[in-house]
């Protein structure tokens, strides 16, 4: 399975980072052969409406699953209409988080309220 | 890495000299001011920076005088009035680039332009991440986030990081408090200040963030004081301290002394107190997170 | 003349003094216009008790895809720089509180597949408190831009009649607050004797000088360490040209929301007098 995963680093060592819409890099990882690629997340700079940004992306990256800490309630919106499926997981190493993914170990999640955030 | 953030609705509430006591308490922390448009904690910890970046955030038009055949498409076009006699007011400026795309010749583009300085120093109590967002400018959450960032690329090996949030419902607020693991939220006894702890402690819930309360100058209005006590009973909010008010709170601060002797104050002791309660909170409240 | 009451911090009474004054100056009979611009939480009414008389809505415009005409091309959504629009296969969404209405994706649509609508971000709010015009706006709950409320607020300026308009500003140094001080005669920096309050007062003279308004200062619950306050002020030339003590009557009279002046006249006489040094100061006063 192809999946994404919102990295604060660029490899299976990096931690995951909690904040999809400004998290630096988004690891795109075959969970069967562990193959990866890391891809910066144009969200991490956007100045308002990262979270859309960041899905935006994210959809045109063709992974149909995702793994992070909390999207915004936007990045959900944009991200449940391209059909991705969301996962929550702690903030562990990608390696493990990888591990409790094929273990069926994580939630799926659902919105988390209306998005506020703007500047 | 465990994250802390102490918080407040409305601005004066003393969030700061709260935020400045814990630090004194704890020991081994890294500390972040997230109130980026007036931050103050630097005043409490002294701190000597080490590293100072201006930070580009946002984008204004900027008009290159040659390219202009003065046709004025991107006064009509512009919503904001950002464009007045030809001349880009970057005070007014949205950056939304619409004059860009209107004008035919070429002369406006959009630039990103710095919105502030990020700073990271050391303090007598661990490492400090602030900033200070240019008089005006947009971008305050994004400003936030960077704070919070340097601060997080300090933690090695300590285990919290203590974040003075910015004031407010709004944008910096929320960039504040996303990923924190517990918000204390301070308050003060009168009608607005109950109002706006009710403002915050939505958002707080809206992002999944465990809210304490603390009321600060509490005997100011005793009446009020219980007020807030019955709504947080209500709402099932732990009310972990009440803090008097105390004029030697000031005067410490006024003295330039370090945080540590806010703690012989009379509120200080009070904040003592909390610590231990917020301290035990914040330790169950990590059954998750690393 | 235009009279913008601020301060770079929250919590140092603003309001507080904004109102007083207003009180003074009409009970004078002057004729005074005010304006509550602290559209995110406007509480001078809450002082003013005025009686409001009209309210008008403030709308901002933002997108309304065609979805039959749309090919999903995703200009708009590339275009936008704030990320109001996002394009997921055979859909196009929209989000209104990130939109700024510039109508950048009018423009760029290729298919003009984007007409403009509008939402209601606001309302205006006038009436009046006694001989006082009061107007205010109020941002909605949950909506981020507070400029164009306040824009709206302001325009109608260019036709009262009043003497004397006193704007009530939000806190802080940001945009909707050089919105709100932005072309007035004089601006009264309200501040607290504590090393934060003179931070604080530093931010916002920057602001004023950068609006090149003349500014002075009210120090409210002024004691023992008004030195924090008045060096500054000396260092910058700035005036201080009120200083309320602090008293339990006067924070208890304010918690329950009755305005000092109003019932000790003392301060009727000394609000009047930072309106006379004011003016006798200041080039705009004609």
């Amino acid at each position: 399975m192809r999946i994404g995963i919102s990295a604060a680093g660029k490899d299976l060592d990096a931690l995951l980072d909690p904040r999809f819409g400004r998290c630096p890099y988004f690891l795109i990882v075959d969970t069967e052969t562990k193959e990866f690629e890391a891809v910066d997340n144009p969200g991490s700079t956007a100045g308002g409406g990262a979270g859309i940004k960041a899905a935006q992306a994210f959809l045109r990256l063709e992974a149909k699953e995702l793994v992070t800490g909390q999207a915004g309630p936007n990045a959900f919106e944009v991200l449940v209409e391209g059909g991705v499926k969301i996962y929550q997981a702690p903030q562990l190493k990608i390696s493990e988080v990888i591990e409790l993914y094929k273990n069926g170990d994580l939630k799926e999640t659902t919105p988390a309220g209306r998005g506020r955030g703007a500047r | 890495m465990r994250q802390l953030v102490v918080t407040s609705g409305k601005g004066g509430t003393g969030k700061t000299t709260v935020t400045a006591s814990f630090v004194a308490l704890a020991g081994g922390l890294v500390i972040a001011d997230a109130d980026v448009e007036a931050p103050n904690q630097h005043l409490l910890l002294h701190p000597r920076v080490i590293e100072k970046k201006d930070y580009k955030g946002a984008k204004v038009a900027v008009k290159d005088p040659d390219k202009c055949d003065q046709c004025g498409k991107c006064e009509e076009y512009c919503r904001f009035d950002a464009i007045q006699e030809l001349e880009v007011d970057e005070t007014r400026c949205e950056g939304c680039g619409v004059c860009a795309f209107v004008c035919p010749t070429g002369a406006l583009r959009l630039e990103e332009v710095t919105i502030g300085v990020t700073m990271v120093s050391e303090t007598e109590y661990g490492t400090f991440s602030h900033a200070l967002l240019d008089i005006g400018a947009e971008g305050s959450g994004k400003l936030v986030t960077e704070v919070r960032k340097n601060a997080e690329k300090q933690v090695q090996g300590e285990p919290i990081l203590l974040i003075d949030g910015s004031p407010g419902i709004g944008c910096p607020v929320i960039a504040s408090l996303t990923g924190a693991d517990l918000a204390l939220i301070v308050t003060e006894p009168s009608v607005s200040g109950q109002h706006d702890l009710e403002r915050i402690y939505d958002v707080t819930r809206h992002f999944g963030v465990k809210a304490l309360v603390c009321i600060n100058k509490w005997d100011l209005s005793q009446e009020m004081s219980e007020e807030i006590e019955k709504y947080c009973a209500q709402e099932g909010l732990c009310v972990v301290g009440k803090i008097p008010f105390d004029p030697e709170v000031v005067a410490t601060i006024k003295k330039g002394l370090p945080v540590k002797n806010l703690l012989n104050t009379r509120a200080g002791t009070a904040i003592a107190d909390m610590w231990q309660t917020v301290e035990v909170i914040f330790s169950k409240n990590n059954n998750w997170r690393r | 003349m235009k009279l913008a009451v601020l301060s770079g911090k929250g919590g140092t009474g603003k309001t507080t003094v904004a109102v007083n004054l207003a009180l003074s100056l009409a009970e004078k009979g002057e004729k005074v216009l005010f304006l509550d611009t602290d559209v995110e939480e406007p509480n001078a009414g809450l002082y003013m008790k005025p009686v409001l008389e009209e309210s008008l809505p403030v709308t901002i415009a933002q997108p309304e895809i065609d979805q039959g005409n749309c090919d999903y091309c995703g200009e708009c959504a590339n275009f936008c720089q704030f990320n109001a629009l996002a394009v997921a296969e055979g859909v196009v969404l929209t989000f209104p509180e990130l939109c700024h209405g510039c109508g950048g994706c009018v423009l760029v649509c290729p298919k003009e597949a984007i007409q403009e609508g509008k939402r209601e971000i606001g309302v205006i709010e006038k009436g009046w408190a006694d001989s006082i015009k009061f107007w205010q706006g109020r941002l909605n709950i949950g909506e981020p831009f507070a400029v164009p409320v306040t824009r709206y607020l302001k325009n109608g300026l260019a036709d009262v009649q009043e003497d004397i308009v006193i704007i009530d500003a939000p806190a802080g140094v940001s945009c909707p607050v050089i919105e709100a001080v932005r072309d007035s005669d004089f601006a009264l920096l309200v501040t607290e004797p504590t090393p934060f309050g003179r931070h604080d007062l530093e931010l916002a003279l920057k602001m004023v000088d950068h609006l090149g308004i003349p500014s002075g200062v009210v120090i409210n619950r002024a004691g023992k360490n008004n030195d924090l306050i008045s060096e500054l002020c000396q260092e910058r030339n700035v005036p201080i040209l009120l200083e309320i003590e602090f008293s339990k009557l006067l924070a208890s009279l304010g918690s329950i929301g009755i305005p000092f002046s109003r019932v000790l006249p003392q301060w009727q006489e000394r609000f009047w007098g930072i309106y006379q040094s004011i003016k006798e100061g200041c080039p705009c006063a004609s």
